[in-house]
């Protein structure tokens, strides 16, 4: 019986190529994914040279070279442009492919690992909403699943280099996928989502900040606790997700909505796999995708491991 | 033909050769924008009439009208609103007789739909700023802004970290997206006259035959006017102050001390002296919460390159964590925090607490 079901990357950039190494090293610890192909559009990518290298079967014709083989994938990670995936989700579908999408294209529900990991196994297709939501939607969550949230305000500064020119020239889309996801997985009643691209040198970590406004009667000890708890599930596929200090607490105030204002500070450092170490919006999603994939394989392979 | 047919017609009107109308400089009042700041975002409807009537009956050709952290400010991280920004705007565009309304907005923190609003309720000119490197995050909102028949304008925010070929490089990026006048804008208050020049030079150099340029200067090190003065001989046109220095740190060029040194040089700028002054003491002061002052915590930010919308985030957090907030703001400027940041200055203050209580006693034993 296979133990393990067989995936290409689509798009091979510095996220499909940093994908390339957690899957790699999740499948070489006993994973469900078998990264079997990579696809580019640029004969000269370093991205599928280095897929090659570590032996992938690779081709710069694009995904429609990928659905002509005999053998298709069972999963196919998106890393390319809403653009591409909205053109080729249904063409997944239809050949019975499960898709991870990466991109903003939001074709299917979001996922994020620790809060609803486990809802969308069975999706023909998922989304990773934005690097920010990735790191920043598990601690609304954990404030939420303790106290009604009746707003959070998520604010993402990350180092310029490592915002790409899709992020920068769709900020608003960023900004509104990340804000929805703060209300539909986070558990707000109201979200808002800020981005900051920072040029400092050497460059920023990736530091993000949560404010959840609670009533004046919560148990600030058990969301203490919820939030600490939260960060070591995101730390199980991150490892550089750190709280930089405790969750403060500041009373009611016409400042705080006359609610409790909780503060969070977190910081996340990459795994330096592909990319920068700085850049932990990135290394968030490509762990969080290789994470969402290993559900999904195992539920395919039917394995309980 | 009315004194604002005029005004719009020089200013929208094509560049190059064409004459620039009975003005020299055009004048953007920012005191209920950059003030917000100062007034920590409690602006009355009031307050704004009274404040837009005066400004409008002096001769000031805009008014700049949004939360200080521009469209969709409103929020923990910069402090919410007492007044929806959007009313205000209406307010003013309501009040307003011959003056344009202006409104910022900045990217990743305002977004498309916003413009969107701020127009629907009277603005007429979309000023779009981002930190003076990232420019391109800009691009889809010009766009926008002028598929809408707004005015434009881009702010490119600390201007004083990067050198003039950067920023009229990241102009260029503006102007080609759709931006009519780009802006060098000293936040920190920390240029220093030749160094003003030389960027706006640089921008006059790279886009002057396509669109404007101006400067917007605060007082962290008290050179608001004399920049103002050597950013227009460098041959910026649209000129940004606050009348009484109203906005952020402390404070902006002020735009009534400006204007008397403009009658002395025999520049127009089509505003009545006597009038703004006027104005100042008897509208101005009185929606002001304090004067703004050139202080310990103020020219630490121009000492420092500190974005000066810090200042009451600074003092803020200086105060809930027993830390002092001069060191808040050096840390911020040593980190190279950027405008926006204003959630790791509460971080620097818990981090400032716990190494005072490491104290220089267990310090020695390392």
């Amino acid at each position: 019986m296979t133990r393990t079901a067989t995936a290409a990357i689509v798009g091979p950039g510095n996220i499909g190529t940093d994908l390339l190494h957690k899957l790699l090293r999740l499948r070489d610890g006993g994973g469900a994914v078998e990264p079997r192909w990579m696809v580019g559009v640029d004969p000269t990518s370093e991205g599928l040279r280095v897929a090659a290298a570590h032996g992938l079967e690779t081709s710069h014709e694009g995904v429609d070279w990928l659905l002509e083989q005999d053998e298709l994938p069972d999963l196919v990670f998106e890393a390319t442009s809403a653009y591409v995936h909205r053109e080729y989700a249904a063409r997944y579908e239809e050949a019975g492919i499960r898709a991870v999408d990466l991109t903003p294209a939001a074709v299917g529900p979001a996922v994020i690992p620790p809060v609803n990991g486990e809802d969308h196994l069975d999706a023909p297709n998922v989304n990773m909403i934005t690097c920010g939501g990735q790191a920043t939607i598990p601690m609304v969550a954990a404030v939420s699943r303790v106290a009604p949230v009746s707003y959070a305000e998520i604010v993402a500064s990350v180092a310029s280099v490592s915002a790409g020119p899709g992020t920068r020239a769709n900020i608003d889309e960023f900004t509104r996928t990340t804000a929805r996801g703060v209300e539909t997985i986070g558990g707000a009643e109201r979200g808002k989502a800020i981005i900051i691209l920072n040029p400092a040198e050497p460059p920023m970590i990736m530091r993000d900040t949560i404010f959840c406004a609670v009533p004046p009667d919560t148990d600030t000890d058990a969301v203490t606790a919820s939030v600490h708890r939260m960060a070591q599930a995101v730390q199980e596929y991150v490892p550089g997700y750190r709280l930089l200090q405790e969750p403060q607490y500041d009373g009611p105030s016409d400042a705080t909505l006359g609610q409790v204002r909780v503060s969070i500070f977190v910081e996340v450092e990459g795994a330096g796999d592909y990319l920068p170490p700085y850049s932990g919006n990135l290394d968030i999603m490509t762990a969080a995708a290789a994470r969402v994939g290993e559900g999904i394989a195992r539920s395919l392979v039917g394995s309980n491991r | 033909m009315t004194e604002i047919d005029t005004l719009q017609r020089t200013w929208s009107g094509t560049h190059g050769d064409e004459p620039w109308g009975h003005l020299d400089l055009r004048l953007t009042d920012t005191c209920l924008r950059d003030g917000s700041h100062h007034k920590r975002h409690q602006f009355t409807t009031q307050e704004v009439e009274d404040v837009v009537r005066a400004l409008d009956e002096s001769g000031i050709p805009v008014i700049e009208v949004t939360h200080g952290d521009g469209l969709g400010g409103s929020s923990f991280n910069y402090g919410f609103s007492r007044t929806p920004e959007q009313e205000l705007i209406s307010i003013a565009a309501k009040t307003a007789r011959r003056a344009q309304i202006a409104f910022l907005m900045l990217p990743g923190v305002g977004t498309k739909d916003d413009i969107r609003a701020a127009q629907d309720n009277g603005g007429q000119i979309c000023r779009i700023a981002t930190h003076c490197t990232e420019a391109d995050v800009s691009v889809q909102h010009f766009g926008l802004a002028r598929e809408l028949g707004l005015e434009t304008v881009g702010f490119l925010m600390m201007s004083h970290t990067q050198p003039p070929e950067v920023l009229a490089q990241q102009a260029r990026i503006m102007v080609d997206a759709g931006c009519q006048c780009v802006y060098v804008v000293d936040s920190a208050g920390a240029l220093i006259m030749e160094q003003t020049a030389d960027r706006v030079a640089a921008l006059v150099a790279e886009i002057g035959h396509q669109a404007d340029v101006g400067f917007h200067g605060h007082e962290n090190l008290g050179l608001g006017v004399a920049n103002t003065i050597i950013a227009a001989r460098a041959g910026a046109t649209q000129i940004d102050g606050s009348v009484r220095r109203f906005g952020a740190g402390a404070g902006n060029t002020p735009l009534e001390a400006f204007i008397g040194v403009c009658d002395k040089l025999g520049w127009t700028t089509g505003v009545d002296f006597l009038r703004i002054v006027d104005a100042s003491e008897d509208v101005i002061r009185p929606a002001m919460p304090e004067e703004c002052r050139l202080d310990r915590m103020t020219l630490m930010m121009g000492y420092a390159g500190v974005y000066s919308s810090f200042l009451k985030h600074a003092g803020n957090a200086a105060d809930r964590y027993g830390v002092s907030g001069a060191q808040i703001l050096l840390e911020a400027g040593r980190r190279g925090l950027i405008g926006g940041q204003e959630d790791q200055l509460i971080d620097i203050a818990l981090q400032l607490r716990a190494d005072e209580a490491v104290g220089p006693g267990a310090r020695s034993v390392h």
